[in-house]
Protein backbone atom coordinates (compact mmCIF):
# COMPACT_ATOMS: atom_id res chain seq x y z
CA UNK A 1 0.00 0.00 0.00
CA UNK A 2 1.48 3.40 -0.88
CA UNK A 3 2.41 5.83 2.21
CA UNK A 4 0.25 8.46 2.99
CA UNK A 5 3.62 10.34 4.01
CA UNK A 6 6.68 9.72 2.59
CA UNK A 7 9.94 11.10 2.94
CA UNK A 8 13.37 10.33 1.24
CA UNK A 9 16.85 11.82 2.32
CA UNK A 10 14.80 14.78 3.72
CA UNK A 11 16.83 17.09 4.97
CA UNK A 12 16.96 20.94 6.37
CA UNK A 13 19.76 23.54 7.09
CA UNK A 14 19.24 26.50 8.85
CA UNK A 15 22.43 28.75 8.04
CA UNK A 16 25.20 26.73 9.91
CA UNK A 17 22.63 24.36 11.61
CA UNK A 18 21.62 20.95 10.05
CA UNK A 19 18.38 20.95 11.87
CA UNK A 20 17.14 17.70 9.97
CA UNK A 21 20.09 15.56 8.72
CA UNK A 22 18.68 13.11 5.72
CA UNK A 23 16.31 10.91 6.85
CA UNK A 24 13.74 8.53 5.32
CA UNK A 25 10.17 7.21 6.81
CA UNK A 26 7.24 5.79 5.26
CA UNK A 27 3.56 6.59 7.15
CA UNK A 28 0.87 4.34 6.75
CA UNK A 29 -2.52 5.34 6.13
CA UNK A 30 -4.82 4.93 9.71
CA UNK A 31 -1.50 4.22 11.94
CA UNK A 32 -0.42 6.76 14.83
CA UNK A 33 3.40 7.66 13.82
CA UNK A 34 5.48 9.34 16.57
CA UNK A 35 8.11 11.25 15.94
CA UNK A 36 10.15 11.30 19.73
CA UNK A 37 13.51 12.82 20.63
CA UNK A 38 14.96 14.80 23.17
CA UNK A 39 14.73 19.27 22.20
CA UNK A 40 16.80 20.08 19.05
CA UNK A 41 16.13 16.76 17.49
CA UNK A 42 14.52 17.89 14.79
CA UNK A 43 11.01 16.88 15.36
CA UNK A 44 9.01 20.00 15.09
CA UNK A 45 11.24 21.21 11.62
CA UNK A 46 10.14 17.52 10.30
CA UNK A 47 6.61 18.60 11.08
CA UNK A 48 6.62 22.02 9.89
CA UNK A 49 8.33 20.63 6.62
CA UNK A 50 5.08 18.25 6.12
CA UNK A 51 2.78 21.25 6.89
CA UNK A 52 4.22 22.89 3.78
CA UNK A 53 5.35 25.87 5.38
CA UNK A 54 9.27 25.37 6.20
CA UNK A 55 10.55 24.68 2.88
CA UNK A 56 13.11 21.62 2.71
CA UNK A 57 16.67 21.96 1.63
CA UNK A 58 17.45 18.89 -0.06
CA UNK A 59 15.63 15.37 -0.34
CA UNK A 60 11.45 14.82 -1.09
CA UNK A 61 8.34 15.06 0.70
CA UNK A 62 5.53 13.37 -0.24
CA UNK A 63 1.80 13.34 0.86
CA UNK A 64 -0.61 11.00 -0.84
CA UNK A 65 1.37 11.42 -3.31
CA UNK A 66 1.40 14.68 -3.63
CA UNK A 67 4.73 16.90 -3.74
CA UNK A 68 4.79 19.18 -1.20
CA UNK A 69 6.81 22.10 -2.44
CA UNK A 70 5.07 21.88 -5.41
CA UNK A 71 1.48 21.43 -4.59
CA UNK A 72 1.31 22.83 -1.19
CA UNK A 73 -2.00 23.71 -1.23
CA UNK A 74 -3.41 20.82 -2.47
CA UNK A 75 -1.41 19.24 0.96
CA UNK A 76 -2.61 21.68 3.25
CA UNK A 77 -6.07 20.96 2.42
CA UNK A 78 -5.62 17.24 3.65
CA UNK A 79 -3.89 18.53 7.11
CA UNK A 80 -5.44 19.20 10.07
CA UNK A 81 -2.50 21.11 12.48
CA UNK A 82 -2.08 21.32 16.32
CA UNK A 83 1.05 23.47 16.16
CA UNK A 84 3.36 23.32 19.30
CA UNK A 85 2.59 26.80 20.33
CA UNK A 86 -0.80 28.30 20.75
CA UNK A 87 -1.93 30.55 17.80
CA UNK A 88 -5.52 30.72 18.67
CA UNK A 89 -6.70 34.16 17.25
CA UNK A 90 -7.03 36.24 20.26
CA UNK A 91 -9.01 39.09 19.03
CA UNK A 92 -12.46 36.42 18.49
CA UNK A 93 -14.76 34.23 20.42
CA UNK A 94 -13.87 30.41 20.87
CA UNK A 95 -17.14 30.34 17.25
CA UNK A 96 -15.74 32.55 15.90
CA UNK A 97 -12.36 31.25 15.09
CA UNK A 98 -13.62 28.11 14.23
CA UNK A 99 -15.71 29.91 11.99
CA UNK A 100 -12.51 32.09 10.68
CA UNK A 101 -10.66 28.62 9.99
CA UNK A 102 -13.61 27.04 8.11
CA UNK A 103 -13.68 30.14 5.83
CA UNK A 104 -10.34 30.05 5.08
CA UNK A 105 -10.55 26.51 3.81
CA UNK A 106 -13.20 27.17 1.85
CA UNK A 107 -16.00 25.41 3.30
CA UNK A 108 -19.18 27.60 2.90
CA UNK A 109 -20.59 29.70 6.18
CA UNK A 110 -23.82 26.97 6.75
CA UNK A 111 -21.81 23.94 6.95
CA UNK A 112 -18.92 25.58 8.59
CA UNK A 113 -21.59 26.13 11.55
CA UNK A 114 -22.86 23.13 11.57
CA UNK A 115 -18.89 21.29 11.54
CA UNK A 116 -18.33 24.00 14.48
CA UNK A 117 -20.90 22.98 16.66
CA UNK A 118 -20.62 19.67 16.38
CA UNK A 119 -16.59 20.28 16.73
CA UNK A 120 -16.95 22.12 20.14
CA UNK A 121 -19.10 18.60 21.34
CA UNK A 122 -16.55 16.58 20.48
CA UNK A 123 -13.73 18.66 22.40
CA UNK A 124 -16.61 19.46 25.24
CA UNK A 125 -16.28 23.23 25.15
CA UNK A 126 -20.10 23.73 23.84
CA UNK A 127 -20.91 25.74 27.05
CA UNK A 128 -17.60 28.45 25.92
CA UNK A 129 -19.23 28.86 22.52
CA UNK A 130 -18.72 32.79 23.09
CA UNK A 131 -16.41 33.07 25.34
CA UNK A 132 -13.54 35.24 24.46
CA UNK A 133 -10.07 33.06 23.81
CA UNK A 134 -8.16 34.59 26.81
CA UNK A 135 -10.97 33.58 29.42
CA UNK A 136 -9.71 29.45 28.29
CA UNK A 137 -7.42 27.51 30.32
CA UNK A 138 -5.05 25.86 28.75
CA UNK A 139 -6.45 22.56 28.35
CA UNK A 140 -9.49 24.29 27.05
CA UNK A 141 -7.34 26.22 24.68
CA UNK A 142 -5.54 22.69 23.58
CA UNK A 143 -9.04 21.38 22.92
CA UNK A 144 -9.69 23.96 20.81
CA UNK A 145 -7.11 23.82 18.69
CA UNK A 146 -7.97 20.33 17.92
CA UNK A 147 -11.43 21.12 17.06
CA UNK A 148 -9.66 24.06 14.56
CA UNK A 149 -7.63 21.16 13.05
CA UNK A 150 -10.77 19.06 12.17
CA UNK A 151 -12.56 21.92 10.33
CA UNK A 152 -11.77 20.97 7.42
CA UNK A 153 -11.96 17.05 8.09
CA UNK A 154 -8.22 16.37 7.57
CA UNK A 155 -7.46 12.64 5.99
CA UNK A 156 -3.84 13.60 8.46
CA UNK A 157 -3.69 14.83 11.60
CA UNK A 158 -0.13 16.11 12.73
CA UNK A 159 -0.28 17.02 16.26
CA UNK A 160 3.33 18.57 17.67
CA UNK A 161 3.57 18.24 20.70
CA UNK A 162 -0.06 17.95 21.91
CA UNK A 163 -0.54 17.91 25.74
CA UNK A 164 2.92 19.30 26.67
CA UNK A 165 2.11 21.86 30.05
CA UNK A 166 -1.04 20.16 30.68
CA UNK A 167 -2.42 18.17 33.78
CA UNK A 168 -3.38 14.87 33.84
CA UNK A 169 -6.94 15.16 33.16
CA UNK A 170 -6.65 17.49 29.90
CA UNK A 171 -3.75 15.04 28.95
CA UNK A 172 -5.74 12.29 29.34
CA UNK A 173 -9.02 13.49 27.49
CA UNK A 174 -6.31 14.65 24.64
CA UNK A 175 -5.80 11.34 24.29
CA UNK A 176 -9.04 9.77 24.39
CA UNK A 177 -10.05 11.92 21.63
CA UNK A 178 -7.13 11.17 19.54
CA UNK A 179 -7.97 7.50 19.88
CA UNK A 180 -11.53 8.01 18.71
CA UNK A 181 -10.33 9.95 15.58
CA UNK A 182 -7.65 7.38 14.80
CA UNK A 183 -10.70 4.81 15.54
CA UNK A 184 -12.47 6.60 12.55
CA UNK A 185 -9.59 6.38 10.19
CA UNK A 186 -7.74 9.66 10.51
CA UNK A 187 -3.84 9.06 10.32
CA UNK A 188 -2.26 10.66 13.05
CA UNK A 189 1.30 11.86 13.17
CA UNK A 190 2.74 12.85 16.73
CA UNK A 191 5.82 14.67 18.25
CA UNK A 192 5.76 14.21 21.73
CA UNK A 193 8.57 14.09 24.62
CA UNK A 194 6.49 12.26 26.85
CA UNK A 195 7.16 8.34 26.43
CA UNK A 196 4.05 7.28 28.27
CA UNK A 197 1.89 9.54 25.27
CA UNK A 198 4.04 7.51 22.89
CA UNK A 199 3.17 4.12 24.17
CA UNK A 200 -0.52 4.80 24.55
CA UNK A 201 -0.74 6.07 21.42
CA UNK A 202 1.52 5.16 18.44
CA UNK A 203 1.65 2.09 16.34
CA UNK A 204 5.01 2.78 15.18
CA UNK A 205 7.29 5.65 15.72
CA UNK A 206 11.19 6.64 15.51
CA UNK A 207 13.72 8.40 17.64
CA UNK A 208 15.10 11.69 16.76
CA UNK A 209 18.54 13.08 17.79
CA UNK A 210 20.55 15.95 16.70
CA UNK A 211 18.25 15.81 13.15
CA UNK A 212 18.79 12.00 12.67
CA UNK A 213 16.34 8.94 12.97
CA UNK A 214 18.33 6.64 15.58
CA UNK A 215 15.71 4.05 15.91
CA UNK A 216 12.51 3.28 14.22
CA UNK A 217 9.62 0.43 15.13
CA UNK A 218 6.47 0.27 17.10
CA UNK A 219 7.06 0.77 21.15
CA UNK A 220 6.81 -3.20 22.43
CA UNK A 221 9.22 -4.05 19.91
CA UNK A 222 11.78 -1.38 21.04
CA UNK A 223 11.52 -1.89 24.64
CA UNK A 224 12.23 -6.02 24.15
CA UNK A 225 14.66 -4.88 21.83
CA UNK A 226 16.88 -2.51 23.64
CA UNK A 227 16.01 -3.37 27.24
CA UNK A 228 14.47 -6.51 27.72
CA UNK A 229 10.99 -6.71 29.22
CA UNK A 230 12.41 -5.47 33.16
CA UNK A 231 14.85 -3.57 34.93
CA UNK A 232 17.02 -4.05 37.81
CA UNK A 233 17.39 -0.80 39.97
CA UNK A 234 19.52 -0.32 42.12
CA UNK A 235 20.95 2.80 44.50
CA UNK A 236 24.47 4.05 42.86
CA UNK A 237 27.23 3.23 45.44
CA UNK A 238 30.60 1.72 44.70
CA UNK A 239 30.15 -1.73 45.95
CA UNK A 240 27.40 -1.72 43.88
CA UNK A 241 29.55 -1.43 40.86
CA UNK A 242 32.05 -3.67 42.41
CA UNK A 243 29.30 -5.96 42.70
CA UNK A 244 28.11 -5.44 38.89
CA UNK A 245 30.92 -6.23 37.04
CA UNK A 246 31.93 -9.44 39.36
CA UNK A 247 28.93 -10.76 37.63
CA UNK A 248 29.37 -8.84 34.31
CA UNK A 249 26.01 -7.46 33.87
CA UNK A 250 24.99 -4.97 31.50
CA UNK A 251 24.56 -1.60 33.29
CA UNK A 252 23.96 1.98 32.91
CA UNK A 253 23.63 4.99 35.62
CA UNK A 254 21.46 7.82 36.13
CA UNK A 255 22.30 9.97 38.65
CA UNK A 256 22.30 8.12 42.17
CA UNK A 257 20.48 5.10 40.46
CA UNK A 258 22.08 2.57 38.43
CA UNK A 259 19.77 0.57 36.05
CA UNK A 260 20.89 -3.23 35.28
CA UNK A 261 19.69 -4.77 32.00
CA UNK A 262 19.03 -8.79 31.94
CA UNK A 263 17.15 -11.42 30.72
CA UNK A 264 16.72 -12.67 34.20
CA UNK A 265 15.96 -10.62 36.66
CA UNK A 266 14.87 -12.13 39.63
CA UNK A 267 18.07 -14.51 39.72
CA UNK A 268 20.67 -10.99 39.64
CA UNK A 269 18.32 -9.08 41.74
CA UNK A 270 18.61 -12.02 44.98
CA UNK A 271 21.78 -12.11 43.75
CA UNK A 272 22.61 -8.26 44.27
CA UNK A 273 20.54 -8.36 48.12
CA UNK A 274 21.75 -11.71 49.54
CA UNK A 275 25.69 -11.75 48.13
CA UNK A 276 26.71 -8.62 48.04
CA UNK A 277 23.97 -7.06 51.02
CA UNK A 278 22.73 -4.07 48.79
CA UNK A 279 19.28 -2.91 49.67
CA UNK A 280 16.72 -0.78 47.90
CA UNK A 281 16.62 -3.04 45.06
CA UNK A 282 13.67 -2.59 42.40
CA UNK A 283 12.46 -5.12 39.45
CA UNK A 284 10.16 -3.07 37.50
CA UNK A 285 8.96 -3.24 33.49
CA UNK A 286 10.87 -1.79 31.28
CA UNK A 287 9.15 1.42 29.20
CA UNK A 288 9.98 3.37 26.06
CA UNK A 289 11.18 5.88 28.59
CA UNK A 290 14.05 3.73 29.45
CA UNK A 291 15.03 3.01 25.51
CA UNK A 292 14.84 6.86 25.24
CA UNK A 293 17.45 7.51 27.83
CA UNK A 294 19.62 4.87 26.89
CA UNK A 295 19.57 5.74 22.81
CA UNK A 296 19.92 9.58 23.46
CA UNK A 297 21.84 9.65 26.38
CA UNK A 298 21.57 11.71 29.35
CA UNK A 299 23.06 15.26 28.52
CA UNK A 300 20.82 18.09 29.29
CA UNK A 301 19.71 19.12 25.62
CA UNK A 302 19.44 23.26 26.40
CA UNK B 1 20.17 37.49 -1.34
CA UNK B 2 20.31 38.85 -5.07
CA UNK B 3 18.27 41.58 -5.71
CA UNK B 4 15.72 39.77 -8.31
CA UNK B 5 14.63 37.85 -5.20
CA UNK B 6 13.27 40.78 -3.63
CA UNK B 7 11.10 41.11 -6.37
CA UNK B 8 9.45 38.27 -7.62
CA UNK B 9 6.00 38.48 -8.30
CA UNK B 10 4.09 37.30 -5.39
CA UNK B 11 1.98 34.35 -5.53
CA UNK B 12 -1.93 35.59 -4.70
CA UNK B 13 -5.40 33.89 -5.59
CA UNK B 14 -8.37 35.34 -4.39
CA UNK B 15 -7.98 33.75 -1.04
CA UNK B 16 -6.45 37.36 0.00
CA UNK B 17 -9.82 38.38 0.78
CA UNK B 18 -10.24 35.82 3.63
CA UNK B 19 -7.39 38.09 4.89
CA UNK B 20 -8.68 41.08 4.71
CA UNK B 21 -12.18 39.72 6.03
CA UNK B 22 -10.43 38.91 9.37
CA UNK B 23 -9.27 42.46 9.92
CA UNK B 24 -12.62 43.97 9.01
CA UNK B 25 -14.55 41.95 11.28
CA UNK B 26 -12.07 42.72 14.20
CA UNK B 27 -12.29 46.21 13.14
CA UNK B 28 -16.50 45.82 13.36
CA UNK B 29 -16.45 45.07 16.69
CA UNK B 30 -15.73 48.20 17.95
CA UNK B 31 -16.98 49.92 14.76
CA UNK B 32 -18.19 52.69 17.12
CA UNK B 33 -14.69 53.56 19.02
CA UNK B 34 -12.90 53.14 15.96
CA UNK B 35 -14.54 56.08 14.61
CA UNK B 36 -13.40 58.19 17.22
CA UNK B 37 -10.34 59.88 16.65
CA UNK B 38 -10.58 60.63 13.00
CA UNK B 39 -13.68 62.11 13.86
CA UNK B 40 -12.13 64.56 16.83
CA UNK B 41 -8.51 64.86 15.52
CA UNK B 42 -9.21 66.69 12.64
CA UNK B 43 -11.80 69.21 14.75
CA UNK B 44 -8.98 69.51 17.34
CA UNK B 45 -6.13 70.48 14.62
CA UNK B 46 -8.88 72.57 12.51
CA UNK B 47 -9.58 74.48 15.43
CA UNK B 48 -6.10 75.14 17.34
CA UNK B 49 -3.84 75.18 14.12
CA UNK B 50 -6.62 76.32 11.41
CA UNK B 51 -8.57 78.59 13.07
CA UNK B 52 -6.21 79.20 16.23
CA UNK B 53 -3.11 80.04 14.37
CA UNK B 54 -5.09 81.34 11.21
CA UNK B 55 -6.52 84.56 13.25
CA UNK B 56 -2.57 85.53 12.61
CA UNK B 57 -1.54 83.81 9.25
CA UNK B 58 -5.06 84.73 7.91
CA UNK B 59 -4.38 83.72 4.36
CA UNK B 60 -2.13 81.31 2.89
CA UNK B 61 -1.13 81.14 -0.99
CA UNK B 62 -4.25 83.27 -1.21
CA UNK B 63 -6.79 81.57 0.41
CA UNK B 64 -7.98 81.07 4.04
CA UNK B 65 -5.70 79.29 6.61
CA UNK B 66 -8.47 76.62 7.66
CA UNK B 67 -8.92 75.65 3.25
CA UNK B 68 -5.32 75.47 3.27
CA UNK B 69 -4.48 72.92 5.60
CA UNK B 70 -7.99 71.10 5.52
CA UNK B 71 -6.41 68.81 2.36
CA UNK B 72 -3.43 68.50 4.37
CA UNK B 73 -5.50 66.94 7.38
CA UNK B 74 -7.02 64.42 5.03
CA UNK B 75 -3.60 63.65 3.75
CA UNK B 76 -1.96 63.14 6.94
CA UNK B 77 -4.50 60.74 8.55
CA UNK B 78 -4.42 58.83 5.12
CA UNK B 79 -0.56 58.18 6.02
CA UNK B 80 -1.24 57.70 9.95
CA UNK B 81 -3.50 55.69 9.65
CA UNK B 82 -1.62 52.84 6.86
CA UNK B 83 1.14 53.10 7.93
CA UNK B 84 0.36 52.60 12.05
CA UNK B 85 -1.89 49.83 10.89
CA UNK B 86 0.81 47.81 9.30
CA UNK B 87 3.50 48.31 11.28
CA UNK B 88 2.41 48.20 14.94
CA UNK B 89 -0.75 46.65 14.35
CA UNK B 90 0.96 43.82 11.48
CA UNK B 91 3.60 43.28 13.95
CA UNK B 92 1.15 42.35 16.89
CA UNK B 93 -0.86 39.91 14.59
CA UNK B 94 2.42 38.54 13.09
CA UNK B 95 4.57 38.44 16.09
CA UNK B 96 2.62 38.15 19.42
CA UNK B 97 -0.56 36.97 18.59
CA UNK B 98 1.24 34.23 15.94
CA UNK B 99 -1.99 35.16 12.97
CA UNK B 100 0.13 34.84 10.14
CA UNK B 101 1.35 31.32 11.60
CA UNK B 102 -2.53 29.92 12.37
CA UNK B 103 -3.32 31.01 8.55
CA UNK B 104 -0.59 29.93 6.79
CA UNK B 105 -1.34 25.87 7.80
CA UNK B 106 -4.48 26.47 5.81
CA UNK B 107 -4.70 26.78 1.93
CA UNK B 108 -3.76 30.57 2.41
CA UNK B 109 0.64 31.25 1.51
CA UNK B 110 2.31 34.04 3.22
CA UNK B 111 1.73 36.36 -0.13
CA UNK B 112 -1.60 36.51 0.46
CA UNK B 113 -1.43 37.28 4.47
CA UNK B 114 0.97 40.12 3.73
CA UNK B 115 -1.05 40.95 0.68
CA UNK B 116 -4.26 41.06 2.62
CA UNK B 117 -2.49 42.88 5.65
CA UNK B 118 -1.30 45.64 2.94
CA UNK B 119 -5.10 45.94 1.63
CA UNK B 120 -6.09 46.36 5.04
CA UNK B 121 -3.91 49.22 6.03
CA UNK B 122 -5.22 51.01 2.43
CA UNK B 123 -8.89 50.59 3.40
CA UNK B 124 -8.34 52.14 6.90
CA UNK B 125 -6.66 54.76 5.26
CA UNK B 126 -9.94 54.90 2.71
CA UNK B 127 -11.97 55.11 5.88
CA UNK B 128 -10.10 57.79 7.82
CA UNK B 129 -9.89 60.14 4.67
CA UNK B 130 -13.75 59.40 4.24
CA UNK B 131 -14.80 60.46 7.71
CA UNK B 132 -12.27 63.36 8.04
CA UNK B 133 -13.43 64.22 4.39
CA UNK B 134 -16.58 64.65 5.94
CA UNK B 135 -15.77 66.69 9.28
CA UNK B 136 -13.75 69.60 6.65
CA UNK B 137 -17.29 69.62 4.45
CA UNK B 138 -19.14 70.40 7.69
CA UNK B 139 -17.06 73.23 7.88
CA UNK B 140 -17.56 74.01 4.19
CA UNK B 141 -13.69 73.75 3.28
CA UNK B 142 -13.75 71.97 -0.22
CA UNK B 143 -15.24 72.19 -2.90
CA UNK B 144 -17.80 69.38 -4.48
CA UNK B 145 -17.33 67.03 -6.42
CA UNK B 146 -13.94 67.12 -7.33
CA UNK B 147 -13.45 66.47 -3.46
CA UNK B 148 -15.23 63.24 -3.51
CA UNK B 149 -12.14 61.46 -5.93
CA UNK B 150 -9.93 61.90 -2.46
CA UNK B 151 -12.05 58.72 -1.33
CA UNK B 152 -10.57 56.56 -4.53
CA UNK B 153 -7.22 58.22 -4.34
CA UNK B 154 -6.88 57.43 -0.66
CA UNK B 155 -6.43 53.92 -1.02
CA UNK B 156 -3.55 54.29 -3.70
CA UNK B 157 -2.27 56.78 -0.98
CA UNK B 158 -2.84 53.81 1.63
CA UNK B 159 -1.37 51.32 -0.53
CA UNK B 160 1.73 53.12 -0.61
CA UNK B 161 2.32 53.63 3.09
CA UNK B 162 0.90 50.04 4.18
CA UNK B 163 3.76 49.16 1.49
CA UNK B 164 6.39 51.04 3.30
CA UNK B 165 4.97 50.36 6.70
CA UNK B 166 5.04 46.26 6.11
CA UNK B 167 9.38 46.92 4.67
CA UNK B 168 9.80 48.48 8.19
CA UNK B 169 8.08 45.34 9.73
CA UNK B 170 9.84 42.68 7.50
CA UNK B 171 13.13 44.39 8.87
CA UNK B 172 12.30 45.64 12.58
CA UNK B 173 13.63 43.31 15.37
CA UNK B 174 11.46 43.94 17.89
CA UNK B 175 8.53 46.52 18.29
CA UNK B 176 10.45 49.47 20.00
CA UNK B 177 12.18 50.02 16.51
CA UNK B 178 9.15 51.55 14.82
CA UNK B 179 10.19 54.41 16.98
CA UNK B 180 12.90 55.10 14.11
CA UNK B 181 10.48 55.27 11.04
CA UNK B 182 8.00 57.47 12.83
CA UNK B 183 10.52 59.38 13.93
CA UNK B 184 12.75 60.12 10.82
CA UNK B 185 10.24 59.45 8.39
CA UNK B 186 6.51 60.25 9.43
CA UNK B 187 7.57 63.28 11.24
CA UNK B 188 9.80 65.26 8.61
CA UNK B 189 6.92 64.08 6.44
CA UNK B 190 4.29 65.81 8.46
CA UNK B 191 5.85 69.16 8.51
CA UNK B 192 7.87 69.12 5.26
CA UNK B 193 4.97 67.63 2.66
CA UNK B 194 3.65 71.53 1.63
CA UNK B 195 1.30 70.24 4.70
CA UNK B 196 0.91 73.52 7.03
CA UNK B 197 3.24 75.92 4.50
CA UNK B 198 3.86 75.63 1.12
CA UNK B 199 7.02 73.50 -0.26
CA UNK B 200 8.59 76.26 -1.98
CA UNK B 201 9.36 78.33 1.11
CA UNK B 202 11.58 75.66 1.64
CA UNK B 203 15.56 75.55 0.29
CA UNK B 204 15.82 73.91 -2.93
CA UNK B 205 17.89 70.44 -1.98
CA UNK B 206 14.73 70.10 1.03
CA UNK B 207 12.32 70.54 -1.81
CA UNK B 208 13.64 68.07 -3.83
CA UNK B 209 14.09 65.39 -1.44
CA UNK B 210 10.82 66.41 -0.39
CA UNK B 211 9.54 65.96 -3.66
CA UNK B 212 11.06 62.72 -4.86
CA UNK B 213 10.91 60.72 -1.16
CA UNK B 214 7.79 62.10 0.45
CA UNK B 215 4.75 60.18 -0.86
CA UNK B 216 2.89 62.58 1.87
CA UNK B 217 4.39 65.52 -0.57
CA UNK B 218 2.23 64.02 -3.95
CA UNK B 219 -0.28 63.23 -1.28
CA UNK B 220 -0.99 66.47 -0.10
CA UNK B 221 -0.44 68.26 -4.24
CA UNK B 222 -3.00 65.70 -5.43
CA UNK B 223 -5.59 65.91 -2.37
CA UNK B 224 -5.14 69.75 -2.15
CA UNK B 225 -5.86 70.08 -5.60
CA UNK B 226 -9.23 68.53 -5.53
CA UNK B 227 -9.93 70.89 -2.34
CA UNK B 228 -9.55 73.66 -4.28
CA UNK B 229 -11.21 72.59 -7.46
CA UNK B 230 -8.10 73.60 -8.87
CA UNK B 231 -6.25 70.64 -10.81
CA UNK B 232 -3.58 71.02 -13.13
CA UNK B 233 -1.91 68.48 -15.85
CA UNK B 234 1.33 68.18 -13.12
CA UNK B 235 -1.61 65.95 -11.22
CA UNK B 236 -1.24 63.30 -13.96
CA UNK B 237 2.30 63.05 -12.86
CA UNK B 238 2.25 62.46 -8.81
CA UNK B 239 -0.58 59.74 -9.96
CA UNK B 240 1.83 57.93 -11.87
CA UNK B 241 4.89 58.02 -9.15
CA UNK B 242 2.37 56.93 -6.53
CA UNK B 243 1.39 53.73 -8.82
CA UNK B 244 5.18 53.04 -9.18
CA UNK B 245 5.97 53.47 -5.90
CA UNK B 246 2.81 51.87 -4.92
CA UNK B 247 3.74 48.65 -7.16
CA UNK B 248 7.07 48.52 -6.59
CA UNK B 249 6.86 48.89 -2.60
CA UNK B 250 4.18 46.11 -2.27
CA UNK B 251 6.20 43.63 -4.02
CA UNK B 252 9.30 44.25 -2.58
CA UNK B 253 7.35 44.16 1.27
CA UNK B 254 5.96 40.95 0.31
CA UNK B 255 9.48 39.48 -0.57
CA UNK B 256 11.03 40.81 2.68
CA UNK B 257 8.09 39.77 4.79
CA UNK B 258 9.10 36.19 3.49
CA UNK B 259 12.42 35.98 3.95
CA UNK B 260 11.59 36.84 7.36
CA UNK B 261 8.61 34.31 8.31
CA UNK B 262 9.64 31.42 5.85
CA UNK B 263 12.78 29.75 6.97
Amino acid sequence: MMPVISAKGLTKKFDDFLAVDNIDFNIRKKECFGFLGPNGAGKTTTMRIIQCVSPKTSGSLKVNGIDAEEQPREVKELLGVVPQENNLDPDFTVFKNLMTYARYYGIPKREGKSRAQELLKFVQLEDKKNVIIEKLSSGMKRRLILARALINEPEILILDEPTTGLDPQARHLIWEKIMSLKREGVTVVLTTHYMEEASQLCDRLVIMDLGKIIVKGDPQGLVQKYIGSEIIEVDNKPETLTCILENKMSYEEFGDRVHIFTKEPKKFASKLMQRCKLDKVIIRQASLEDVFLTLTGKILRD
Amino acid sequence: MRVQNYFKIPNISYRVWKVWLRNMEVFMKTIKVNFIPPFFEPILYLLGIGFGLGLFVREMEGVPYPVFIAPALISISMMNSAFFECTFASFVRMYYQKTFDAIISTPLNMDEVIFGEILWGSTKSIINASIILLVVSIFQLVKFPESLLIIPFSFLVGLTFSAIAMCFTAIVPRIEFFNYPTFLFITPMFLFSGTFFPLHVLPLPIQSISFTLFPLTHAVYITRSLTMGAIESQVILSLIWFICVAVILTILSINLMKRRLIV
